[in-house]
């Protein structure tokens, strides 16, 4: 069965609408930087979330147009963005121990490198690229939930999902689901479980491109 | 007593190999006219603390790219490839912390205390030259307190006695910033008679301000950052 193949902006935007679908009316949640930030694009506002930009923010919406752009207003990665009804500011200090103090319900996050029982790697490249940590710990580490918004492969086409990361960690036994253009993944007692099966992916390609044990419950699996 | 201060002597008290908090994330909250009087001065091995280095040629970036800073710490240098490329060539010494955790070792400094326990990084290189002790049969890392010698903030508002006020996201370092230097020299962008800030309102109160110096004119690096704009 030949499956049609997605480009990586399509696929960045189906993970992006899929991740979407995780966030529970009245929620509290950090986007990072990449995929996650796409989810704005597809955010259902009926459900009144509520989203924690790190700088001092909770309550931002939507990257805004030049026209509104406040120059005093952006999210952490340095996008101009306008409000919710209900938003309010303050300082780092206080911006972490939102996230550190358990009131974060969601965090997704990017990912260089998964392993099988749900360490994070995504802060440096040893020797290429180290810009820094930035919250990315702190989000990792103490949000509620921890979802992993990221292409299933990286450039070169090797698998991200591995046995065990071999770059430096960000958190350790951190990740509750893994969702990518082929599937969604669930970490389930330092077991990767296979949950949702892309309607673009069959389950050869995903066990190929998955470097770890990877449990497929019997029957048919949910498409998205 | 009035704190109202010419930049220049404002700027005077920072010395060569001080120790200088700046505030600001990105744009927001950067004291561009103090970090420009500071370049002028021509003060030099300095150790900078920021959350980033701001961007190529803006911000502290143009210290660090003039060679006045010995050692940077900070939290992410992600959207500053110029400083990445020196901290790399060895140009700068650079220390990354969790950005929480940065700003709580400031807040500890300003606090008076030593230092705190926290589990961030635990698992992970950065506890790998830190103490780490357990503590209600909790593994944490001990974070050492920070301080600096001058604090250079930003805030929108200031009175004539150092009380300030921020805007928006332009509060981020700043409040816990002013509590941990001996010197705080806070830019404003306009002055106000004391008396006519409603105390409710008032985010640092004038006790850890030394030196309120009005921002005459916004220039253009306070503005908008066109590339930053997506839509």
């Amino acid at each position: 069965m030949t499956k049609k193949r997605l480009t990586v902006s399509n696929a960045r935007d189906k993970i992006a609408r899929r991740a979407e679908k995780e966030i529970i009316a009245g929620q509290i949640v950090n986007l990072g930087i990449g995929i996650p930030t796409l989810i704005l694009k597809y955010l259902d506002w009926e459900k009144r979330v509520q989203i924690h930009s790190e700088n001092g923010i909770l309550g931002m919406k939507s990257h805004c147009s030049r026209e509104t752009a406040d120059r005093n207003l952006i999210d952490a990665g340095g996008g101009y963005i306008d409000l919710v009804t209900g938003a309010s500011f303050f300082d780092s200090s206080l911006s972490f121990s939102l996230v550190r103090g358990g009131r974060l319900d969601i965090a997704f996050l990017g990912a260089l490198e998964l392993s099988a029982r749900g360490d994070l790697a995504n802060w440096m490249i040893p020797g290429k690229y180290t810009p820094g940590i930035g919250g990315g710990m702190e989000l990792a580490q103490k949000a509620r939930r921890l979802i992993i918004t990221t292409l299933h492969t990286n450039r070169k086409g090797q698998p991200k999902i591995l046995e065990s990361c071999t770059l430096p960690l960000t958190a350790k036994a951190c990740v509750d689901r893994i969702i990518t253009e082929l599937s969604v993944i669930d970490v389930v007692d330092d077991q990767l479980k296979l949950v949702e099966i892309a309607e673009e992916a069959t389950l050869e390609e995903i066990v190929e491109k998955t470097d770890a044990p990877l449990m497929v419950p019997d029957g048919e699996l949910p498409r998205f | 007593m009035n704190k109202v201060t010419n930049i220049n002597d404002a700027i005077s008290t920072i010395k060569d190999g001080q120790t200088i908090m700046v505030g600001g994330f990105g744009v927001p909250g950067t004291p561009f006219m103090l970090i420009d009087a500071l370049l002028q001065q021509g003060t030099r091995h300095l150790t900078l603390i920021k959350n980033e280095a701001n961007e190529p040629h803006l911000g502290v970036s143009k210290l660090i790219e003039a060679g006045r800073v010995d050692r940077l710490i900070t939290s992410h240098l992600g959207l500053n490839t110029t400083v990445l490329a020196m901290m790399n060539d060895k140009k700068i010494a650079v220390e990354f912390n969790p950005q929480g955790i940065l700003v709580e070792r400031i807040r500890c400094g300003g606090a008076g205390l030593i230092g705190f326990i926290s589990d961030i990084g635990i698992d992970t290189v950065l506890s790998k030259h830190k103490q780490v002790i357990t503590l209600n049969g909790q593994k944490g890392i001990v974070e050492s307190a920070l301080r600096a010698d001058v604090a250079m903030i930003h805030a929108a508002v200031g009175d004539d006695l150092g009380n300030l006020v921020y805007e928006k996201s332009a509060r981020n370092f700043n409040p816990a910033m002013a509590t941990a230097a001996d010197i705080v020299i806070a830019e404003v962008e306009s002055i106000v008679n004391t008396g006519s800030l409603n105390p409710d309102a008032i985010h640092t109160p004038s006790a850890f301000v030394d030196h309120v110096v009005e921002i005459r004119e916004l220039r253009d690096e306070y503005g908008i950052l066109e590339h930053h704009v997506f839509t």
